[in-house]
């Protein structure tokens, strides 16, 4: 066996964007040794991407915006498919956590009256959306940077070590998540969480960290698509860790196409043009020059949307006795009807659709406020984006669906084992709204982190259990530490979970096989990855059918193969074609996952559309798909009923608009139980 | 619209490494980063490249281009001759890992460094107060996403490893400003700028500036302001007298 580096730690966050950096400050806060392990450089994380805004009811632009509205707008944007506990937790406490930012030094763009200024996104009812220029992302990842610099710095005045609390290990891979079982050591009758094994990229050195909780941030899975906004991080390592650990996944069939990602040139196909530029002001043409969103609005929205142009621009002013321009509805909406005015032959010269900002606000205001994109296209274009209209189409973003977790502590199924972030599911059910994102990722960040630190508290602190029960590699991890101070918990440390050597070596096997298998003459990772792209692209893409998808399933179990058999040339110092290896089975395992549940859902909603199921179906609201893995690619699929919405929530809505979504039933047993209510609700 | 360019990338480790030569297909629209993952893809599999969002947002992809500093995902292709050669080497100033990758830890030893956001002890979240026209300074600074090109062609450290202990390098002199300008910060940077950080080995030729992608002022805006408040705290002999009579409040 080749060298591993070993560590012991409280919490280990893999993953060092917003979600994960906000969980491990919580936990280092909560007195935890926690690890944050870095794919990239500490800092590069995709939230910087971010461009529009943090969404958070603070009422600084408009004082009629409180939590009620904005758990209203997210509810909606999910067409009510969303974790209503989590939509409830996001709403609420989404203002505390962009002032808390500010305390950590981050300077959002200001209201005359000197409070953080708010812009208007899609679907958002009231400006809310905290912002700095279209930079948003870049702040929220620099001041949580600064923030744990500054924790650091606290550590270091107090024990001489800066990372003697918490370390971020840069350019580091998890490739497996280390698991105690029942009856290896342990009186513990459930598998639980012990440890995670990985690379470091530079060097290709394996590295072993020890730790009873686990908190997965690792964003998104774009990378399973040609067309994407993402980061080659995205490959869905907390998706697949989390299958192949045993937990769950749910909404893996709701993926949210941007409506507005670059066309041209190729290089930067699907680059992201943020929401912001319509929020602005900008509008949507096509080819005619018409602007064709006043025809795409669903009936579900026509209360809330402007029908002629007139009215839709004094909404810019006056937003108290107009509507907002359809440019404006959810982003899925606007995705399809871009999809559909392509289709139809009214396209821009490379495929896309119109968005014009140069026609309808001055240069110095589009200079002013949407400078990185105004950077963007003129370097990237040659475009002037004050001058003429930008290409645009729509590109993969985002996934709502993730690992199944408790809305309150961000824990899995799996003990030990916590998601926050884009890799957790439920929050923005089948739809996320712009600005949701950031928000989320403080929000149940800092609740992921704060029920990594009050499990391993649980295990601390339940005594009567000699620790001489317990042998082997993670004796003591915690004194050593000097962090945990929960004094009478000390006698309870034989409780921590222990990884097994065995483990460890398969996971490091597994992690060779690339190298190993070249004498079969295997494939080079990067052909098997294109195809991989183009397969999810073209066949359960935007716009899926049965017949397509059952087409993709096939050439996946094809991939599935010819992924095990990948060989890479040259060595483990920073290769790239060996992390693409390792990447790739994630990227299949997740794309499986989208597969079937895409599938399944006989039904258009949200991120889900189907050719041929085009209409949302109430009897499909309230039934969650729930994928677990079985070995190495195979997935299982089951249905799940949607915990009913507690009763005070339900009554934010009017009866008439819950009609659209619930079926009768469901509202005729709300009825009895709010008449019942008192007697004791439902959970 | 396509044709073939000669590339001559800089391949090897921390004890030695070439240029060597690749003929790449070029197409219209590329940039330099799109070749580069071409190349990849094609001939040679373990070219080592950071690299994360395409975008110029993220600051990874930097390297030097025909020897200027610069963002491979921002450099189009269209700004070279079809004749041209293109060499790619990695950052002179920081250690070779592989290939493109640098061993870039100096810079986050320096951020490491750099007193943390003081914040006013006595004002609650959510009731911080500025304005616009005060953030917007420190904000000038923000947009930096930290690529290292500054840190790279300064040639206070480009060419002298023996500054590097005692020279923050323009990143950070840059970050003791923003915090020094925030409306908010409480804590007293400007002497220390100079004494702890190095401020005084930068003699303002503007290198930072030009390689800058954000196009961040940094010299104008940032370091020579900076040298000012220093000045005028150091040197001013009344202010010298003054800081020997009374102790600074919360100094």
């Amino acid at each position: 066996m080749t060298d591993v580096e070993c560590h012991e730690y409280d919490v280990v966050v893999i993953g060092a964007g917003g979600a994960g950096l906000r969980a491990a400050i919580e936990a280092r806060l909560q007195g935890k040794k926690t690890a944050i392990i870095s794919k990239s450089l500490f800092g590069k994380a995709h939230t910087v991407m971010a461009e529009g805004g943090c969404a958070a009811a603070m009422g600084n632009v408009n004082s009629h915006d409180n939590w009620q509205v904005h758990y209203r707008d997210t509810m909606r944007g999910g067409k009510f498919l969303n974790n209503w506990r989590m939509a409830e937790l996001h709403a609420k406490e989404a203002p505390d956590r962009v002032w808390e930012l500010e305390t950590y030094g981050a300077l959002f763009d200001r209201t005359p009256d000197g409070r953080i200024s708010q812009r208007n996104f899609g679907g958002h009812t009231y400006p809310r959306l905290a912002h700095v220029g279209d930079r948003t992302g870049l702040e929220l990842i620099r001041t949580l940077q600064q923030k744990i610099v500054s924790l650091q710095q606290e550590d270091f005045r107090e024990t001489g070590d800066y990372e003697s609390r918490i370390r971020v290990f840069h350019e580091c891979t998890i490739t497996e998540l280390l698991l105690e079982h029942p009856g290896t050591n342990t009186p513990q009758d459930t598998t639980r969480i012990a440890g995670a094994f990985g690379y470091f990229r530079d060097n290709g050195r394996f590295i072993r960290l020890d730790a009873p909780a686990i908190v997965l941030a690792t964003g998104g899975i774009g990378k399973s698509y040609q067309v994407t906004s993402n980061s080659w991080e995205y490959t869905g390592d907390g998706h697949a860790l989390a299958l192949r650990a045993g937990a769950t996944l749910i909404n893996m069939e709701f993926l949210q196409f941007h409506p507005t990602g670059m066309v041209w040139p190729p290089s930067v196909k699907g680059i992201l043009v943020t929401e912001s530029v319509r929020g602005d002001g900008g509008v949507l043409r096509n080819s005619e020059g018409k602007r064709f969103m006043f025809d795409y609005i669903p009936d579900v929205f026509k209360e809330q949307y402007a029908t002629s142009e007139d009215e839709g621009d004094r909404w810019y002013t006056d937003q108290e006795n107009n509507r907002r321009p359809p440019e404006l509805l959810p982003r899925d909406e606007v995705a399809r009807a871009i999809n559909a005015e392509v289709k139809a032959g009214r396209g821009s010269p490379h495929g896309g659709v119109f968005l014009d900002i140069a026609s309808r606000r001055s240069p110095e205001e589009i200079q002013r406020k949407l400078p990185s994109m105004y950077h963007q296209f003129k370097e990237l274009a040659d475009v002037d984006i004050t001058k003429e209209p930008m290409e645009v189409g729509p590109t993969c973003h985002y996934v709502m669906g993730g690992v199944e977790v408790d809305p309150d502590t961000g824990m899995s199924k799996l003990p030990g084992l916590f998601a926050a972030g884009e890799c957790s599911g439920g929050m923005h059910g089948s739809n996320r709204l712009g600005g949701n994102s950031l928000s989320d990722l403080l929000v149940f960040g800092r609740r992921a982190g704060m029920g990594a630190a009050e499990y391993v508290d649980t295990l601390d602190t339940v005594g009567g259990l000699s620790s001489g029960a317990v042998s082997g590699a993670s004796k003591n991890g915690v004194n050593k530490s000097g962090v945990n101070k929960s004094g009478p918990g000390k006698s309870g440390v034989g409780l921590r979970p222990v990884v097994s050597d065995a483990d460890v070596q398969a996971a490091q096997a597994r992690a060779l096989l690339p190298f190993s298998s070249a004498t079969d003459g295997g494939e080079n990772p990067f052909v098997v990855h294109l195809e991989l792209q183009k397969t999810m692209n073209d066949l359960v893409g935007i716009i899926r059918k049965a017949d397509e998808i059952e087409q993709a399933l096939k050439v996946l179990e094809d991939i599935a193969a010819r992924t095990r058999n990948v060989t890479v040339e040259g060595h483990r110092e920073f290769n790239p074609g060996w992390h693409l290896a390792l990447d790739l089975r994630n990227m299949l395992l997740v794309s499986l996952c989208v597969a079937r549940a895409a599938l399944e859902r006989q039904e258009s909603r949200g991120g889900h559309t189907r050719a041929d199921y085009p209409v949302m179906d109430s009897d499909w609201r309230h039934v969650l798909l729930v994928l677990s893995a079985q070995g190495e690619d195979n997935i299982d699929l089951v249905h799940l009923e949607q915990v009913p919405m507690r009763s005070e929530l339900f009554d934010l809505f009017e009866l008439d608009e819950l009609k659209k979504y619930y079926t009768g039933e469901e509202l005729g047993e709300h009825r009895t139980e709010v008449s019942g209510r008192g007697a004791g609700e439902k959970a | 619209m396509s044709h073939w360019q000669r590339f001559r990338v800089w391949r090897g480790d921390s004890n030695k490494g070439d240029l060597v030569d690749y003929p790449a297909e070029v197409n219209e629209g590329e940039v330099v980063l799109d070749i580069i993952h071409r190349l990849q893809q094609t001939q040679a599999q373990d070219l080592a490249v950071r690299w994360n969002c395409k975008a110029g947002k993220c600051g990874s992809c930097s390297a030097e281009i025909n020897g200027k500093p610069r963002l491979m995902c921002m450099t189009r292709m269209s700004t070279y001759r079809a004749d041209e050669v293109i060499t790619v080497t990695p950052l002179r100033t920081f250690p070779v890992i592989r290939d493109l990758v640098t061993d870039v830890s100096f810079n986050y030893t320096k951020a490491r460094e750099i007193p943390s956001f003081a914040p006013p002890p006595d004002v609650e979240p959510g009731d911080y107060r500025m304005q616009q026209i005060d953030v917007e300074r420190s904000q000038e600074f923000r947009k930096c996403i930290e690529c290292f090109l500054c840190q790279n062609t300064c040639h206070v450290v480009r060419d002298h490893e023996e500054n590097k202990t005692n020279f923050a390098g323009p990143r950070y002199l840059m970050r003791i400003a923003e915090l020094d300008m925030h409306p908010l910060d409480v804590a007293d940077r400007q002497v220390e700028a100079q004494d702890e950080h190095g401020l005084g080995y930068c003699n303002i030729t503007k290198c930072c500036t030009e390689v800058c992608p954000e196009h961040i002022k940094i010299t104008d805006n940032a370091l020579i302001p900076m040298k000012e408040r220093v000045v005028s705290r150091k040197y001013d002999p009344l202010v010298w007298l003054g800081s020997k009579i009374f102790k600074r409040a919360g100094g």
